[in-house]
């Protein structure tokens, strides 16, 4: 049995939840009328999000457990959902455990993504424990015969004010027992009772930093993760996927592996082929030993990595947004002292995850339960029951720890597969990919080619700003959808109309006069069935806009002469109106900080080119996601014999509004701004006009321990005009620091060598060849 | 084919194909949970144990190829104490989503018995090859500096 505060490390824990609190009568589930007005035998219907119940179980011993409709991802959001309800609810911090994100046992909240754990699912979970705790002190005043206004309640005992000797515990009131209290709202994030949440300045636990409670049975080995799960009669697949893209299946030899050890069943249905075996090691030599024929498509699916770019130019968009105006851009490009135009290359980036996709799917009792680290179990369920026909209440996911994927199993294809397998041979079916399939097969986030054009007048001010970006984002892929995940498409399933896709905008405060912004959505040949599948990859679409928007910037000052966070500061202050957010003055607050913590040197880039092998600069970027902002410099050194880039050091100055765990952050901004620093300077998926070619670290390198900054601050600002505001708001953590990380390197090359990179990943060839080219 | 395996100080007699990758032995019939297949190429690290004092990337290892004993993530705790690493490893906070981290603590544990005292270049150098999709490298290396002045002190 988990003992409070801890993770519950085993599958078991998780399952035993449902049979205990529903015989407890603690868990709540909505049962919706069948057709002759009775309740329907299905055994997982929707737990209702209108009842305190749902979200919080107080126990005899006056401990706590917290049902929350959110996953983790590896950024400890649970210990701080834990931190910020015992504070509403006056629980001790110790007392309290987190349950999440199954679909069975937690009310929906849509699982993870976007970075909205504490900026919008933790307000409900806010006003819930504070309705909780209302209730508890009317509760309190009816058996202490006081009223609520002359009781104190500490660590979940309540008082009488003045005489310590008079008192209850939350224990005592309600422990085992439902509050049967009805909450109001139109949706889940409306969810509310009748209780107000407490002033920022009356949360205790919210600002400290309790340690994450899931870390210590990850590092000793008691954790039991979604790859861990055994079943009696299980059984283990993998897929074999078409050699090229496009590929169609011709026959299957079923008797190359009919003899095989373990041979249990080849599933096949359209192109998506399937071998089961009784082990995990012959499934694999199985799936390796298949002999399937495959017809080639008659035209290319995609043009080779080499010549993307050109292609993305050239090709007729399949959407074009309407350009975003300011003021008069053609006027004041033909009246500027200086125009300047460049054009910024960002390839396809995979997700990658250190584990490939898996699930586990369980067929038995004519349900079907998955086991699955899909950071979005609620979408995952909904997929699933679309996808094999079944109602949704016969469909359950059990959320698991797995490997961050950073958006990667938002769009999760082991799920459907697993259930699909799982249905066709009735037994409880494993599936995961090898490593080989998830490098090239993941989602991808797109490419972009962005052509920037900025006008200065003779003063060095910048008085026309022109974006203009092409994302190779065209169907782009949804969250499980029962027509987009990969097995489905494989199958011939086809929607009528792919998502249109999109590309991002630039993210600053700046203030220009005249300003135009266009984007546009290109299309790769082969639409369906592509390993260039496009998903959301950690802030999507940031790291490729502001590449070139904050590089561009760089490039500004460089020909004002001017320094670069001078020349940003001019851009952020010339405008006074705030926004509601107040970015524009947390943009300024955050752009000082990093110049402080970094001890900035004024003065022009590139910086008089220094003599011997190793070059040094520093550059800087800024950029906002949502409301949180993150202003970044990158010291680098070049090796200009080899082409070799090492960021030295790093500082973010981050404003994400209220707090909730400080280490916890800094962690995550730090592990952010690596991921993004991965992109800058390794990552690029890369393929010929068959396939992706890049299949595992060997051939799509990313971070080393060798790449990590000598030393990384980050700094936690609070940049709001009323920085002590009782209502200050928590905003996302977990992306904005992706954003100007790429930028801020390539600035930071610039400094230090006078050559401007405006292609990504800075790897050391390509490097070297543009220092070659420029002479360096 | 029926073998023996000593690990984490236990013997278990199994009987399976002798290629069968190691992992897969650890993982599905004796049931631990530390090393976890990541590539199935020995590239990433995520599936490292500790054979004869070398860290062994099991998922290319055939089991009948193993002739010491095997040391998993499960098995450096003792007497109900965590080791120095582990205990570094929460101190300093060190996992996102933790599912490499086996392999981190394991190249650790191999890199620090080797040698004790290593220099920051060396910390790199001897991590190098063990991966981190969440970027968790600069506390790695701070955790393994800190599990050095633990044991020094």
């Amino acid at each position: 049995m988990t003992t409070f505060g801890e993770i519950p490390k085993r599958v078991e824990d998780v399952l035993s939840r449902r049979s205990l609190l529903k015989s407890a009568g603690l868990l709540v589930v909505s049962f919706s009328p069948s057709a002759f007005g009775q309740t329907p035998a299905d055994p997982y219907p929707d737990v209702d999000y209108r009842q305190v119940d749902s979200w919080i179980v107080i126990h005899e011993d006056g401990s706590a457990t917290f049902y929350v409709g959110k996953t983790d991802c590896g950024q400890g959001t649970g210990t701080s959902f834990r931190q910020i309800m015992s504070d509403e609810l006056d629980v001790a911090y110790d007392k309290t455990a987190c349950i999440m994100g199954s679909t069975d046992v937690t009310v929906d909240q849509g699982g993870s993504g976007g970075s909205t754990a504490m900026e919008r699912d933790s307000w409900p979970m806010r006003r819930v424990a504070a309705e909780a705790r209302r209730v508890l002190l009317k509760m309190g005043s009816e058996r202490l015969g006081v009223p609520v206004d002359r009781l104190a309640v500490s660590e979940g005992v309540i008082t009488v004010t003045g005489d310590s000797s008079r008192n209850v515990t939350y224990g005592q009131l309600i422990g085992g027992k439902r509050f049967n209290i009805a909450l109001t709202g139109d949706n889940i994030n409306a969810t509310t009772g009748a209780a107000k949440v407490k002033p920022v300045q009356g949360l205790k636990n919210v600002g400290l930093s309790p340690q994450r409670y899931d870390i210590p049975p990850k590092v000793d080995g008691s954790l039991k993760w979604a790859v861990d799960v055994k079943l009696p009669g299980m059984v283990h697949a993998r897929n074999v996927k078409p050699p090229v893209a496009g590929a169609k299946l011709v026959s299957i030899d079923e008797s190359s592996v009919r003899g095989l050890p373990g041979f249990v069943k080849v599933v096949s249905k359209g192109n998506y082929v399937a071998v089961v075996c009784e082990r995990e090691e012959q499934a694999i030599r199985a799936a390796s030993s298949l002999k399937v024929k495959w017809e080639k498509p008659a035209t290319a699916p995609f043009p080779s990595s080499e010549n993307l770019f050109n292609y993305m130019r050239e090709v007729k968009p399949t959407s074009s947004s309407k350009a975003i105006m300011v003021g008069d851009p053609e006027a004041a490009f033909a009246g500027a002292a200086k125009v300047i135009e460049a054009d910024y290359d960002i390839p396809f980036q995979g997700h990658t995850a250190i584990s490939p996709a898996h699930a586990l799917a369980d067929p038995s009792n004519g349900q079907m339960t998955i086991y699955s680290n899909d950071m979005k179990s609620y979408g995952m369920r909904r997929g699933v029951a679309e996808f094999l026909g079944i109602p949704r209440e016969k469909v359950r996911v059990v959320w698991m720890e797995g490997p961050q994927g950073f958006g990667r199993t938002a769009a999760d294809d082991a799920g459907c597969e697993a259930a699909y397998l799982a249905r066709e041979i009735g037994r409880p079916v494993r599936v995961q990919w090898m490593r080989s399939e998830e490098t090239a097969w993941d989602t991808k986030a797109p490419a972009f080619a962005v052509k920037m054009k900025g006008a200065l007048d003779a003063a060095g001010n910048l008085v026309a700003l022109d974006y203009n970006a092409r994302a190779a984002d065209y169907n782009h892929v949804g969250y499980n959808e029962a027509d987009t995940v990969l097995i489905a498409q494989l199958m011939g399933i086809r929607r009528a109309r792919p998502a249109e896709g999109s590309a991002a905008v630039p993210s600053e405060m700046y203030a220009v006069p005249h300003r135009r912004i266009t984007t546009h959505v290109v299309s790769l040949p082969l639409v369906w069935e592509t390993p260039l599948r496009t998903g959301n990859l950690r802030d999507p679409n940031g790291p490729q806009s502001t590449f070139a928007s904050e590089s561009f910037v760089d490039e500004l000052a460089a020909a004002a002469k001017a320094d670069p966070k001078e020349f940003r500061m001019k851009l952020l202050t010339s405008a006074t109106a705030d926004d509601s957010g107040f970015r524009r003055a947390r943009s300024i607050a955050c752009l000082k900080a990093a110049a402080d913590a970094y001890g900035w040197d004024h003065r022009p880039s590139p910086k008089p080119r220094g003599t011997g092998e190793i070059l040094t600069g520093r550059g800087m970027a800024y950029s906002f996601r949502g409301q949180t902002i993150a202003a970044e410099i990158a010291e680098v050194e070049v090796n200009v014999r080899t082409g070799h880039v090492w960021v030295k050091r790093l500082v973010c100055a981050h404003d994400c509004g209220l707090v909730i765990n400080p280490e916890s952050l800094r962690r995550t901004v730090e592990c952010a701004m690596l991921h993004s620093l991965s992109r800058a300077i390794h990552e690029e998926v890369q393929f010929d006009n068959e396939k992706v070619t890049s299949t595992d670290w060997s051939s799509h390198p990313t971070l080393t321990h060798s790449d990590v900054p000598e030393k990384i601050d980050v700094i936690l600002v609070n940049g709001d005009p009323n920085p002590n505001r009782p209502d200050l708001p928590p905003y996302g953590g977990g992306e904005a620091a992706c954003k100007p990380m790429l930028a801020a390197v390539a600035n930071a090359i610039y400094d230090a060598t006078g050559v401007r990179l405006r292609r990504v990943p800075f790897r050391a060839p390509r490097v070297l060849a543009a220092l070659k080219a420029a002479q360096v | 084919m029926s073998l023996t395996l000593i690990v984490n100080g236990k013997s278990h007699t199994l009987d399976v194909d002798p290629s069968t990758p190691l992992l897969y032995v650890l993982r599905n019939d004796l049931g631990l949970q530390g090393p976890r297949f990541g590539c199935g190429l020995g590239q990433c690290g995520a599936c490292t144990v500790i054979v004869n004092g070398v860290a062994t990337r099991s998922c290319i290892v055939p089991v009948s190829r193993v002739k010491s004993g095997i040391t998993t993530l499960e098995g450096l705790a003792k007497d109900g104490k965590l080791h120095p690493l582990q205990q570094a490893w929460i101190d300093e906070q060190v996992p996102q989503c933790g599912f490499c981290q086996n392999g981190q603590i394991m190249a650790a544990k191999a890199l620090l018995d080797k040698n004790p005292h290593p220099t920051d270049a060396e910390i790199r150098e001897g991590m190098n090859n063990t991966l981190c999709r969440c970027m968790t490298y600069y506390r790695v290396q701070a955790a393994i500096k800190r599990a050095v002045k633990a044991v020094t002190a």
